[in-house]
């Protein structure tokens, strides 16, 4: 019975009709040890579905993932490092130290004014070459007497 | 995607895509190849993957359409992919030997079947998929589908009959 159940399913396996459960049921009907001798050929065809199943893929695989910069964080990055820098700046500014005694503050803003006005008098005797150029310009001025006396002799053109 | 979380897709049926390529490059160096260059491509195109409805069955047609490729050039350079790799298991057992020939016998003339029955032996018979994944992993209708798996496994049996009952080819 079974085997004519068996012979029937084959022929609707070749005429590709049978379902995946009726297929598993010819597998393993012919992976038992004894097969009716005239089905004996179908043994290895089930037999070697079966084994090539079980081969598997055991290559590894590179993946890579790319990893594209954010330029939006170098700026964060930035913009944090600035403040930071900022800030420890400003800090050590502040700290300049103060006087308790009056009098001893008194006194040295007196000796750092009398150093501002020493530099400063440096600079302007400097600049009192300038005195020169007046001198020179001043000379000048007689070339005026000259155009007077000019304009007696000639008419000006333009008037 | 994480790698990971590509992996947990991918890894139930790599294996899968690798034996479709073995079937129809015979090789399993080429096989192997091939299925590194599907999955890689996949892994490329991973943003895309919400707007494929079946990864598995898209993977599979993208393998048969590289493997295809693959052979059409192949062809065209004139260079025959060789099945080399024999391994020696050192069985002894006479029995043994026999049932591995004959197992041999079967991948050789599934060898010689054309690409088209092949791929549907081997996606039928041994991935086990129902006919309506394959005609879409195939992009052949039901009844096509139908003949060549009838086709293929009527030629097997014949030759499997021959060999069977005379002992030659």
């Amino acid at each position: 019975m079974v085997l004519n159940n068996i012979e029937q399913l084959l022929e609707k396996y070749e005429n590709g009709e049978t379902t995946l459960k009726e297929e598993q049921q010819l597998k393993n009907y012919f992976s038992q040890e004894t097969v009716a001798p005239h089905l004996e050929m179908y043994k290895p065809m089930f037999a070697y579905f079966k084994v090539n199943q079980e081969e598997q893929f055991t290559k590894t695989l590179p993946l890579k993932t790319k990893r594209n910069f954010n330029y939006k964080w170098l700026s964060v990055a930035a913009v944090a490092v600035l403040m930071i820098g900022f800030y420890f700046k400003s800090n050590n500014q502040n700290d300049l130290g103060t006087y308790e005694d009056p009098e001893l503050a008194y006194n040295e803003v007196v000796k750092s004014l009398a150093m501002i006005s020493n530099q400063f008098n440096k600079g302007t005797s400097t600049i009192s070459y300038l005195n020169e150029i007046n001198k020179g310009t001043s000379a000048l001025g007689y070339l005026n007497e000259f155009e007077n006396s000019k304009n007696l002799i000639f008419k000006p053109v333009n008037q | 995607m994480t790698q990971t979380e590509f992996l947990n897709i991918v890894m139930p049926f790599k294996d899968k895509v690798f034996r479709l390529a073995k079937r129809l490059l015979v090789s399993t160096e080429e096989a192997e190849d091939a299925t590194q260059e599907v999955l890689i491509k996949l892994w490329n195109n991973k943003s895309k993957f919400e707007a494929y409805k079946n990864i598995e069955a898209f993977s599979m047609t993208m393998t048969k359409n590289f493997c295809l490729d693959k052979l059409k050039s192949k062809q065209a350079q004139n260079l025959k992919i060789v099945h080399s790799n024999y391994q020696d298991h050192n069985t002894s057992l006479q029995k043994e030997v026999e049932q591995r020939d004959s197992l041999d016998w079967v991948g050789k003339i599934i060898e010689d079947l054309p690409e088209q029955q092949k791929m549907v032996i081997q996606l039928r018979d041994i991935e086990q998929y129902e006919l309506d994944e394959i005609c879409k992993m195939l992009d052949m209708n039901n009844t096509a589908v139908r003949v060549a798996l009838s086709r293929a496994r009527k030629t097997i049996r014949e030759k499997l009959t021959n060999t069977h009952s005379y002992g030659i080819k």
